[in-house]
């Protein structure tokens, strides 16, 4: 099978007055169809960078980055970007607020309507379509996020520390809805993290990178006795304290 | 509905109580002062002939209404203040939005805007006359003039101070800069909108009136000077008092439509 994606020495530095910031250096993977890449990392280190490269949003200096065979992204219909907050629009309602992307790009097609029209109702949010987003908490916020996202039927999703606005209770949630919504709409998935439990216990494979300028120290693929075990139970099986301990030691080694 | 609990029934009581009398004496403080004004002019303790008093401007406004002048005056300033208040708005937002856009023409421009706002705008007046003659033109662009610059640098000010990260948002969406300026910059620029548009309101309103001093034969701004020159102060006051009301229903217009807006879009 070939990847979905295939990163290969990508290499970026930010320009300033002050001086150059290599955020980048020679990245290189490749994620499989159906996959959920769980990228971690020091603070700092170029993942928002690599997120950004990878949605189109910045334009690629060195190396490549082909998704399905074609060389250049442009921008990119095809790669649902969701930030860290959710940044609902207040003057919108919840309804208008998730098919802003079709509006955006002029697809509101009924077959497109309908796919939001099923996934509210799917994800516990159609009685409040009519709502405004301050109506909603804060769970609700980060699923609507997620569903105008997913309104443009994207075949790549990227996700920069979604959860981290939301508070742990909520958060552990939360990761459990999305975790299924992306697995029941079968989409692959790029998510960011700083948190070594949120990314055992979703991924599939998880990304380890170095302090900046980031390179990759380690790809490591995670496996539990039920491949289809949710990220709630994940974090009770035993082989989770053996990946956490691996990924810690990854992390805090020089060199 | 739920019964009010004891509390916060009384609460509710005290609230308008509050409320009344505060309205109540802000009316008693307006009477007595009529009233004192009234009594000291028809005792001589000042003199009505530069003071005038309630009554003589009573008789001044039933005797312009009789022949409409006072209804003439008021309408053309009026006119020329709207009218200067709609250009300025659309002046400023269509370069805003210009300055928005491009970061080097605005770069550009930014020292020049800033000294031309710090220019006491009524010493333009008298060129302006010199420039475009005596006529409702240069009043309306003199009414302008107080108002386009600061209202330009606010307007561009309130654009500039959107959050990125909800413009980040409209690009992850394939959204252009056209779709930021319309999804993003402008709704959530908004409450500062409204604001600048309270401001300049008022702001046109002197900028009519000044021109009204120097190149107007018509309008409260002539009344006024006209009035001091032939020594007529009914006349003025009579006009300094419709000015009062218009400058006050103007603004309640604005903050009428102000909470309209905000109740609708849930700011
Ligand atoms: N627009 C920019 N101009 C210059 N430098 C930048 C810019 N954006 C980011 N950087 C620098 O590049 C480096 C990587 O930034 P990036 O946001 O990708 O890191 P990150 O891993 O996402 O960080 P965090 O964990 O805080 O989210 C940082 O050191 C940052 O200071
Ligand atoms: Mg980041």
């Amino acid at each position: 099978m070939t990847p979905l994606l295939e990163v290969s020495h990508v290499t970026y530095s930010y320009h300033t007055l002050s001086g150059e910031t290599t955020a980048l250096s020679d990245i290189t993977f490749s994620v499989d169809e159906g996959e959920f890449l769980v990228i971690v990392g020091p603070s700092g280190c170029g993942k928002s960078t690599l997120l950004s490269l990878l949605s189109g949003l910045i334009p690629t200096e060195q190396g490549s980055i082909r998704l399905s065979h074609t060389p250049f992204i442009k921008h990119q219909t095809d790669i649902g970007y969701m930030l860290q907050k959710d940044h609902l629009f207040e003057w919108r309602t919840v309804y208008k607020n998730v098919i802003l992307g079709l509006e955006i790009q002029k697809k509101e097609t009924p077959e497109n309507l309908a796919h939001v029209e099923q996934m509210l109702k799917d994800y516990g949010l159609i009685s409040f379509k009519n709502a405004r987003p301050s109506e909603l908490s804060g769970g609700m916020r980060q699923r609507a996020a997620l569903i105008r996202t997913l309104a443009l039927d994207p075949s790549l999703l990227l996700l920069d520390e979604p959860f981290s606005a939301l508070d742990y209770q909520t958060r552990l949630n939360v990761c459990d809805d999305v975790y299924s919504i992306i697995k029941k709409e079968r989409k692959t998935a790029i998510l960011v993290t700083h948190d070594l439990s949120e990314a055992i216990s979703m991924a599939d494979r998880i990304l380890i990178l170095s302090k900046r300028p980031a390179c990759i120290r380690q790809i490591l693929s995670v496996h539990f006795s039920d491949p289809k075990m949710p990220p709630m139970q994940r974090r009770q099986a035993p082989e989770f304290k053996h990946y956490f301990n691996e990924i810690w030691k990854e992390l805090n080694t020089n060199g | 509905m739920d019964k009010l609990s004891k509390r916060q029934a009384e609460f509710i009581k005290n609230h308008r109580r509050h409320h009344y009398l505060v309205s109540f004496f802000r009316f008693m403080a307006f009477f007595s002062f009529l009233l004192l004004w009234e009594v000291s002019a028809n005792l001589h303790w000042i003199d009505a002939f530069i003071f005038s008093s309630p009554s003589r401007i009573l008789e001044t406004m039933i005797y312009m209404a009789k022949d409409y002048s006072i209804f003439r005056h008021t309408g053309i300033t009026l006119y020329e203040t709207l009218l200067s208040f709609f250009l300025v708005i659309l002046v400023s937002f269509l370069t805003a939005t210009i300055l928005w856009f491009s970061g080097t023409i605005s770069e550009i421009l930014e020292p020049w805007l800033v000294i031309l706002n710090s220019l006491p705008k009524s010493a333009l007046a008298p060129l302006l006359i010199v420039w475009l003659g005596a006529n409702t033109r240069t009043i309306i662009v003199a009414g302008m003039s107080v108002a386009v610059f600061g209202s330009i640098i606010s307007m561009y000010t309130a654009f500039r101070e959107t959050d990125e990260e909800k413009i980040k948002l409209i690009h992850t969406l394939g959204g252009n800069q056209l779709q930021v300026l319309f999804h993003v910059v402008i709704p959530s620029s908004l409450p500062s909108i409204i604001s600048i548009l309270k401001v300049n309101i008022g702001l046109c309103l002197v900028g009519v009136i000044i021109g009204e001093f120097l190149a107007a034969r018509e309008g409260l701004g002539y009344l006024i000077i006209y009035a001091s020159q032939i020594f007529k102060l009914n006349y003025l006051i009579t006009a300094l008092i419709i000015l009062c009301i218009i400058a006050f229903l103007l603004y309640q217009i604005i903050q009428n439509i102000e909470h309209h807006i905000r109740k609708n879009r849930n700011l």
